[in-house]
C-alpha cells in the first residue's frame, strides 16, 4: 500500500467516523431539532403547561374568529394536522401569509383543558410558486379551493400562462383544457 | 488492494496533469472568457427576467422575486462548499499544490455567497412568515456552513509556514463537508419553517414554468459567475506565488533575473 492509499484510507475513515457521530448525535436530539410539533402530538402528551412550545398546522376554514379586546386585535383559530384540532388563542397582529387553509407555527403554552395560547404566529409557506392569475383560474374552475388544502399537482398548472389564465377569468364557462 | 491502489494512481495522476502552474495558466487564460462573458450575460437576463417579466405569486405578491438572488445563492453556498471539500482531499491524500490555493481563493467567495443567502432569506422571511430568523433546522445549518468558511479562511492564513496552514484547513474544510447532507435534508428529516424544496430530481417541479425558468437562468450565470471569479482569484494567486519564487530567487543570486520564463511575468514596477 503506498502512502498516498493509505491517507486515502484514514480520510475516508475519519470521514465515515465523524458521519455517523454527528447521525448518531442529531437522531439523539432529533426531538429537540424539530421545529414544531403537530396538534396530535400536543393532545397524545400534552407539555407541561408553564413549558412554550411551537405547535404547526393548517389552520381550519372557517374555524378563524377576530374579535377586539381594547385595542389589541384578538384571533381564535383552529390549528390541524388531520388527526386532531388544537384552538389557538393569539393577541397581536398577524403576518401576511396568515388566511384559512394555511400552515402556520404558533409559539406559546399548552393549557391543561387543550386550549392554546400563542405569544407569537409564524406563516409557513409551502414549495408552491403559482402566479397570482393562475391561482385565480383554478379557485374560479373550481379545480382548487386554498381554504381546504394544498395546491393541485403542479403538472395541471405550472404550464398555464398568464395570459391563459386571464381569459379563463374572464369567462369561467370556457374551462382551461390541459 | 491492487485496484484500488491503481485507482488512487490514476486520480493522482490526472489530477497532477494540472499541478503544473504553467500548464494551469495557459488552461486557466483560454477558460476565463467563457467563464466571464456568459455568466454576465446570463445573470443580467435572469436578474431583469425574475424582476421585471415573470409573474408575482399569488400569496407572496412581488417578494416572491427575492427567490431569483435567494435560490441560486444558497445553491452555490453548498456546492461551493462541495468544491472546497474536494480541494481538501486532493491537498490532503496528493498533496495537490493547486489545490491549496484553490482552497484558500474559494473560501471568501463562498463565505460572500453565503452571506448573501442568509441576507436573502431573512428579508423575504420578515414580511412572509413574520420572522428574521427562526433556529430551525435549515437556517441553523445554513449559518453552521458560514461559520465553517469563516473559519476556513482564518484557519489557511493563521500560519507563518503556509504548508500547515494548508494541512490544518484542509482537515476543516474535509470535516466540515457533514454540514452538506444535514442542510440538504434538513427540510425532510425534521419538520422545519423554511419550505421543503420546490425543484427536486425525481419530481416536477411544484413551480409555474413561468418562474422557473428565469430561476434557471439566474442559477446558470451565478454559477458560471462564482466559477470565474475563482478561476480569476487562482491565476492571480498562481501568479503571485510565481512572482513570490522569482523574486527570492533573484534575492538569492544578487540582483539578478531568474529564469526567462520567471522574469517576464515581474514587471519592474512590482519589485518595490
Amino acid at each position: 500500500m503506498t502512502r498516498k492509499s493509505r491517507r486515502l484510507w484514514l480520510a475516508c475513515a475519519c470521514l465515515i467516523g465523524l458521519g455517523s457521530a454527528t447521525a448518531l448525535t442529531l437522531s439523539a436530539f432529533s426531538s429537540n431539532i424539530v421545529f414544531f410539533m403537530a396538534p396530535s402530538q400536543i393532545r397524545a402528551k400534552p407539555p407541561a403547561p408553564d413549558r412554550t412550545v411551537r405547535l404547526g398546522g393548517m389552520v381550519v376554514a372557517g374555524s378563524v374568529r377576530r374579535q377586539t379586546v381594547g385595542d389589541t386585535p384578538v384571533a381564535l383559530f383552529d390549528v390541524t394536522d388531520g388527526q386532531a384540532a388544537v384552538t389557538v388563542r393569539y393577541e397581536g397582529i398577524l403576518p401576511d401569509l396568515f388566511r384559512e387553509g394555511q400552515s402556520v407555527v404558533a409559539i406559546g403554552t399548552a393549557s391543561p383543558d387543550g386550549a392554546f395560547r400563542a405569544s407569537e404566529v409564524l406563516a409557513k409557506h409551502d414549495e408552491t410558486y403559482m402566479p397570482k392569475e393562475v391561482a385565480e383560474a383554478l379557485r374560479r374552475s373550481g379545480k382548487w379551493d386554498p381554504r381546504y388544502g394544498k395546491a393541485p399537482d403542479a403538472a395541471s398548472w405550472d404550464t398555464m400562462t398568464v395570459r391563459n389564465a386571464r381569459k379563463d377569468a374572464a369567462g369561467p364557462q370556457q374551462q382551461h383544457g390541459s | 488492494m491492487n485496484a484500488t491502489h491503481s485507482l488512487v494512481a490514476r486520480t493522482g495522476t490526472f489530477f497532477h496533469r494540472y499541478a503544473n502552474p504553467g500548464r494551469f495558466l495557459r488552461l486557466g487564460a483560454r477558460l476565463q472568457p467563457w467563464l466571464t462573458w456568459p455568466a454576465l450575460m446570463l445573470s443580467v437576463t435572469g436578474i431583469i427576467w425574475g424582476l421585471f417579466f415573470s409573474p408575482a405569486d399569488w400569496q407572496q405578491g412581488d417578494s416572491v422575486r427575492i427567490m431569483y438572488v435567494h435560490v441560486p445563492a444558497a445553491w452555490l453556498a453548498s456546492s461551493g462548499y462541495a468544491g472546497l471539500a474536494v480541494c481538501s482531499l486532493l491537498s490532503l491524500v496528493w498533496r495537490h499544490p493547486l489545490a491549496d490555493l484553490a482552497a484558500v481563493e474559494i473560501g471568501p467567495v463562498g463565505a460572500a455567497i453565503t452571506a448573501v443567502c442568509l441576507a436573502t432569506g431573512s428579508l423575504w422571511g420578515k414580511p412572509m412568515w413574520g420572522t428574521w430568523w427562526v433556529w430551525d433546522a435549515r437556517l441553523t445549518s445554513v449559518l453552521v456552513l458560514f461559520f465553517l468558511y469563516l473559519g476556513h479562511i482564518a484557519l489557511i492564513r493563521a500560519f507563518d509556514e503556509p504548508q500547515r496552514g494548508y494541512r490544518a484547513a484542509a482537515i476543516l474544510g474535509l470535516a466540515g463537508a457533514i454540514d452538506l447532507p444535514i442542510i440538504k435534508f434538513s427540510v425532510q428529516w425534521w419538520n422545519t419553517l423554511h419550505q421543503p424544496d420546490s425543484i427536486t430530481l425525481t419530481g416536477a417541479p411544484t413551480m409555474s414554468t413561468a418562474m422557473l425558468w428565469p430561476l434557471l437562468v439566474c442559477t446558470l450565470g451565478f454559477t458560471l459567475g462564482f466559477a470565474a471569479i475563482v478561476v480569476a482569484r487562482l491565476r492571480a494567486a498562481v501568479m503571485e506565488s510565481r512572482i513570490r519564487a522569482a523574486l527570492s530567487a533573484r534575492r538569492g543570486r544578487g540582483g539578478t533575473v531568474a529564469g526567462d520564463a520567471h522574469g517576464r511575468d515581474v514587471p519592474d514596477g512590482a519589485v518595490a
